[in-house]
Order: C-alpha cells, then structure tokens, then sequence
C-alpha cells in the first residue's frame, strides 16, 4: 500500500524538483521576498544568462512566474495608455501570447516610474495584472480573458499624478487591489472569479505606493493582509475588508512591511519590529531602529536576520531580537528593487541595472559575483525554477546555474 | 438527382451554421456591451467574451463595428475576445486582410477599433504601413495620425539636411497640422522656427490665455477647497470681494508663454493657503463635445456654465500638458468658465509652484480656439 501511494508521490516529488515553486506576486509567494526551496546560482557571470527576451514600452513591475510560464506587463504609446500582459515560457524564453488593453484611467506618472508599475498576481489558475491607470485585467494562464474592471473608470477620483504603484495580492478568493492616493483613497478586495468587489474601503487620503504583506501567524490561523500608509499598519481579514487591528504610529509610504516568524518589520521610525495585535488586543512594537531606516527597497527577514538597504546603497544585518547592527556591507546602488533571497544568499539588482549576489555569514555578507545587464532596473526580480527572472524595459532575463 | 439533394442538405447546413454563428457573435457582443462600473454585468460579460473568443475569423469585423458606442470598459472586453481571434486566424493563415484594410479606411468606423485593425493587419503585412499611414494626417485615430506625423517629421528632417530648406518648411508645417502629442509638436516647432517661420503654439493647442482672476481668499488647513466664496455664487466682475487679507477685486490677467501657463506666485504674489478664482470666456459657434484639459500642480475646482464639472484635492504631484481631461459640452455663444485654484501652506522648495495653463480640445487633442464673440450665433447677455 505504501508503495502505490509513493508511486503517486514521485511524479509530483518530479514536477517540483523540476520546476520549483511559483513566484506568484510581488516579494513572492508569501510577500516576504523569500524562496525557500530554490537554489538559484550563487556565483553569477554573464554566461549564467539562460535566455533574454525583447521586451517593448516600459516597465517597472517585476516578473511572476506560474509554472512554466512567466507574465510581465508594459506599456506602450506616447502616453503609456497601451497596457500589455505578455507570457514567456519558463524554460525557452519564448513569447506564448499577449494580449494588449486601453488605460480607461488617468495615465500620468513621474519619468522615473510607468503605468506598468505593479507587479501582477496569480492564483496559479488565473493572472491578474494591474496598472497605474486602475485598471485590473484578469486571464486564465493561456490568454483567455475573463474579467475586466476600470477603478478609475469607477471612481475618477481614485489617481495619482505621480503614479501609482502599489502591487495587489491574492489571499486565497480575493484580490486584494490598494488604489491609495490624495483624493478618492480606498483599497478594494475583488472576487478573483468575478472582478465584482467583496468589499472596499476607505483609505488615509495620501499618496501611497507601499505594498500589501500576508501575516500568517501559524499554519491553522487565518491570514491577514497587512495595509500600510502614512498613518501606519492596518491589519484587515482578506474575506471581508475588516480590521483586526491598528499599528498607529505612522509609516512609509514607499518600502513596504516584511513579516518573518510572525514578527513585521515596519518601515517606521526607522525600521519598527512590531509583534502583532488581535481584536482585543493592540500590536506590540518590540525595538525601533532608526539604524535600519530602509531606501526604496523593502525590508527583509531571511534565516533569523533582518536586512534593509538604505538611499546610500548600503546593505545591513540586523538581529532581529534586537535590532542591533551585526553587519554593514556598502553596495554599488541606488536600489529600487527589494532584495530577495534564496540558498543563503540575498540577490540585489541597482537602478543601473548590477546584479549583486551576496553570500551571508554569522560575521559578515560576502560579494561571490555580479552581472551587469547595463539597462535600467527598477523591478524586483523573481525566483522560480532555481533561476532569477529580471527585467528592464527592453529585456526580460532568465538566470540559471551552467 | 441524390447527389444535388446531398450538396444542398450540407450547403443549407452550412450557411445554417453560419448564421447561427454570426448570430451568436451578435448576441456575446451585445451581451458585452453591457457591462458597467462595479463590475455590474461581469458575470454574463465573462461568459459571452469565452464564447465570442471561440468563434472563427469572421467575427473580427462585427466585433470592430461593435466599439461604436461601446463603454471604454466594454471595449477593453471586445479587445480581449478580438485579440484571441485573430492570434488565432494569424496562426491559421485565414486573417481578412482586405475586410480589415477595408475597416481602417472607413473614417466613420471607431478610432479606436481602426487602430487596432490596422495593427493586426501589419503582424502579416508590413508593407500595409506604406500604403495606408501617408493618408491619415489628419485622422480622427489619435496614434494613426501619429503615425502618419512622425513619417513627415522624418522626410522634413532629411530635406532639412539636404538643404531644401523651404521643402523641408512645407512639410514641416504639413506634419504640425497633424499634431497633437508634444514630443511631436516640440520636435516641428524647434526646426520651423529655426527657419524662420513664426508658431502660435497657443492657437496650435487651443489655450485659453485671457483670464479675470480674483483672490486670495482662505485656504488655511486646506479648508478653503469646500468653503464657497463668492465667484461660485455669483460671478460678478465689478463688485469688490471680502478676501483673505481683505477687500479684493477681479482684475484682468493674461499669459504670453508658448503653453498657455498662468504663473499666480511669480505673476501675482506666492500666496500660501489662499484661494484664487480664475474666469475666463469661450464661445463656440454651436453646441459640441469638447474637453478642458487642465495642468496645475495645485487642488481645483471647474465649473462652466455654473456646472461643477470635476474637484480634485491633490497638492503639488507634478504639472504637466494634459494633467487632466475633463469632458464638457459647450453650448452656442458664450460659456463661462470658472478655475478655483488651492494653494496650501507646505515649506517644502518643491510645494511652492501656484500656477495653471488650460486648453479647449476635441476628444483627438486638437486644439480649438474660442470664436469672435460676434462670429457665434446665440449670444448670451
């Protein structure tokens, strides 16, 4: 008997060996910026390359991978109101489809950023890809389009003249969509087989292009959608909009909450370790460490360390008990992308385009190699099929060990 | 005799399943064309766009015809099903290429859907661009003429380096007659005025440049953008206002640069939590469907005709030519339009710019300039 059922198992066991785990959302499967299961190479060079392909417009959303299948959006036109959903095959790099709509919202963006800002999202059945104009497209994996909704079609007042860039996620049915900004600020939970709202609720009217984070504090506990703004982080049930609790001391509106071994590292007064809260009860916060004051990037908490990397460029190490400094290492930056990590290693892209991998030790982070794609990165790149996927505007890059 | 009665039995089959086919594209089409804001016909929307996305290429130019008067939601999902058809036909080798060459020349078809005609036409036939894009100067597709554009740019750019100068001006000044988009107008302006030709780019753009304007009034706290002063009661130009500093009177004003830019703070005075009211006359010789196009890095509020037409409370996110479109339909004579323009009390060095520029545009972005008050035929007193 239990030979069938390891008959059964080793296929599976094979697929995901094979292709590993998706990466369906920004920051990964868990918004934490973590592969756990993925060995991407630890030593890149330029013939780590596996494939690149032409990319057209621009793009500052990452990759996702779902399977075999890779989907990135961009933008083309003289007002970026030609938005794409393009995917690749995993494996060649090849294009399998597109599918192009118009922006039905306002499409003004700051040069540095794009209406091609959000990183889509996928529930591995369907891919969901926003834009800064708030419009939301859905598609099975193959193409097939199967909801629309325009959020600024819907509520005109629901833009940003700078862009917006926040990610949405998917927590289980909902599609979580944070469409914060000056004006008509709300964030809405879609019915990911619909597009029809759950729920949707008002937002701090302030610009906003932080990212939602999953807390899911056992493998048994519901899961959260943790919402930061200016005001601070608002954890709400994914089902329902509701709030479980408050953190109301105020927080970035750019880096975006990590959360590791059910602690949040909130870009706040510094960086604040806060222990969560409940319904009866507030969150705690453990430490504030102005020291650890995250750039762009988002934080990071990898193998019982915290990692940010600061407007200068510089990566540090913190103990999460703590906060305190256990190491510094000065990169070549400035960085947009957040760091992501994988094997013992944090992979960091700069705006210039240098992939820097960096190898962690107890008393220091070693450089064990770079590649220079020399274009312009913005995006958080991806791991999945023990590979990271990058991309510029022009290319989308595949890197695999020899 | 059997063998006639066995070709009509599948002739009166096929032309049967064709138009139960043609029927069913009619019927996803318009169920489509049913969604609404919220997600409102979604559900039904989601299963005629699989279905419409399953027929064969003969439903690409029903779906084209169908953007015409379709929602900007709707067309996005008629987009959708299009699009998987024709990857589909393209794969097969059964695209109409002449139906769709057909499409795009018919100017009374949607701008849109011709757009996306013509840009599946050329995936198989490149050489389309030649034939076709040399005609759409003045088209009512935005990018198609923006095609057309860049095309005279280029061929005025190499006579202009050959030395024809005055070939190099006559298309030049073809190619502006055609645009719209800035980088466009920026790349014809440059080298014509080089050449000596003299440019209206306000006219070009259809900027309103004369301006009464009023104030400041209070906007402390940002409070002033829902407080209502004066002018949105009653726009009287001759009676003196309680302002914020006190006593205050229309005055006119009036803006010489190139993109119709009013600069309140270096023009007037870099008020800090104040309000300004800005009026200004357009008169149209008929009644049509235009838009103000708006860029201010400041909170606003327009109204024409006493209308409220769009508010926006959003504090110093950039300025820039088009900032915001917003739909209005001007009647015969005289329309009135009213700004109120918020400026709040931010120290920050980038929150100190208080300043507007406004154009009149059709929904192509061409420029329309208001008519001599005594050119329009109903006058308002």
């Amino acid at each position: 008997m239990k030979n069938e059922y390891l008959k059964l198992l080793i296929p599976l066991i094979a697929v995901g060996l094979c292709c590993g785990a998706d990466w369906p959302q920004f920051r990964g499967p868990l918004t934490n910026n973590v592969a756990s299961s993925e060995t991407p190479p630890s030593k890149v060079s330029p013939e780590n390359i596996a494939w690149t392909a032409d990319l057209e417009g621009r793009g500052a959303s990452g990759p996702i991978v779902v399977g075999d299948k890779v989907f990135i959006t961009s933008t083309t036109g003289f007002n970026q109101d030609q938005l794409h959903l393009s995917c690749f095959d995993a494996k060649t790099g090849k294009r399998l489809w597109e599918r192009q709509f118009w922006a039905t919202g306002r499409t003004q963006c700051h040069n540095k950023m794009c209406v091609a800002t959000p990183t889509p999202a996928s529930d591995g059945k369907r891919v969901f890809a926003t834009f800064s104009s708030n419009d939301v497209v859905c598609l099975d994996l193959d193409g097939n389009l199967l909801w629309i909704r325009g959020l600024s079609h819907d509520y005109p007042n629901a833009s940003n003249s700078l862009g917006m860039a926040s990610s949405p996620i998917v927590v289980g049915e909902t599609l979580i969509v944070p469409v914060e900004n000056d004006d008509d600020s709300f964030t809405t939970g879609l019915d990911v087989k619909t597009g029809i709202a759950r729920w949707k609720i008002k937002r701090p009217r302030v610009a906003n292009w932080s990212s939602p984070a999953i807390l899911k504090s056992s493998p048994e506990a519901e899961p959260l959608v943790l919402l930061q703004s200016s005001e601070g982080v608002d954890a709400v049930y994914p089902e329902t909009g509701e709030t479980a609790w408050q953190y109301e001391q105020g927080a970035g509106r750019i880096p975006s909450t990590t959360v590791g071994d059910n602690v949040l590292y909130v870009p706040s007064n510094g960086l604040t370790a806060l222990a969560p809260g409940s319904s009866s009860e507030p969150p705690k916060v453990l430490w504030q460490e102005q020291k650890l004051s995250p750039g762009t990037a988002s934080p990071l908490f990898y193998q019982k360390r915290v990692f940010t990397v600061n407007s200068a460029g510089v990566l540090t190490c913190a103990n999460p008990e703590d906060g305190e400094v256990v190491w510094r290492l000065r990169l070549k930056g400035p960085f947009s992308a957040t760091p992501i990590a994988a094997a013992n290693h944090l992979y960091l892209v700069n705006e210039k385009g240098l992939l820097q991998v960096v190898q962690l030790g107890e008393e220091q982070g070693e450089m064990t190699g770079e590649i220079d794609l020399k274009e312009t990165i913005l995006a958080t790149p991806a791991i999945s099929d023990n590979s990271l996927f990058l991309r510029s505007d022009e290319h989308l890059w595949k890197i695999s060990s020899k | 005799m059997k063998r006639s009665g066995f070709l009509f039995c599948l002739m009166f089959l096929f032309s049967s399943q064709t138009a139960l086919q043609a029927n069913d594209v009619a019927q996803d089409i318009a169920q489509i064309k049913q969604v609404q804001k919220e997600g409102q016909g979604n559900l039904a929307a989601s299963k005629a766009v699989q279905q419409l996305s399953q027929a064969d290429a003969s439903a690409l130019i029903p779906i084209l015809s169908s953007f015409e008067g379709a929602n900007p939601l709707a067309v996005n999902w008629l987009r959708g099903a299009f699009e998987t058809i024709a990857a589909n036909a393209i794969e097969q080798k059964k695209l109409p290429v002449d139906k769709l060459e057909k499409f795009i020349l018919d100017k009374s078809q949607n701008p849109r859907a011709r757009r996306l005609a013509y840009e599946t036409l050329i995936k198989v036939d490149p050489k389309a661009e030649d034939r076709l894009i040399p005609g759409m100067i003045n088209d009512t597709s935005v990018t198609l003429r923006r095609d057309a554009v860049q095309r005279l740019i280029d061929e005025a750019k190499s006579l202009e380096k050959a030395e024809k100068k005055d070939e190099a001006k006559k298309v030049y000044l073809q190619a502006l007659s055609g645009a719209t988009d800035d980088d466009q107008v920026k790349a014809i302006v440059k080298p014509l005025r080089g050449l000596g030709e003299k440019i209206d780019l306000q006219k070009h753009f259809g900027f309103l440049s004369d301006w009464m304007i009023v104030g400041p009034f209070d906007n402390g706290d940002k409070k002033g953008y829902d407080a209502v002063y004066a002018p949105e009661e009653k726009i009287d130009f001759t009676s003196a206002l309680e302002g914020k500093e006190g006593k205050v009177e229309w005055k006119p004003v009036n803006t010489e640069d190139d993109y119709g830019i009013f600069d309140i703070a270096k023009s007037i005075s870099a008020y800090k939590g104040a309000v300004m009211y800005c009026a200004a006359d357009f008169y149209s010789a008929e009644e049509q469907a235009l838009e103000i196009r708006l860029g201010t890095p400041n909170a606003w509020k327009i109204w024409v005709n006493g209308k409220l037409l769009f508010a926006r409370n959003e504090y110093h996110r950039g300025m820039v030519l088009d900032q915001y479109i917003v739909p209005v339909t001007v009647q015969p004579g005289k329309n009135v339009i009213l700004l109120k323009l918020c400026q709040n009390e931010q120290t920050e060095s980038w929150a100190q710019r208080y300043q507007f520029q406004v154009r009149i545009a059709r929904p192509s972005g061409t420029g329309v300039r208001s008519q001599k008050p005594e050119a329009t035929t109903q006058l308002t007193p």
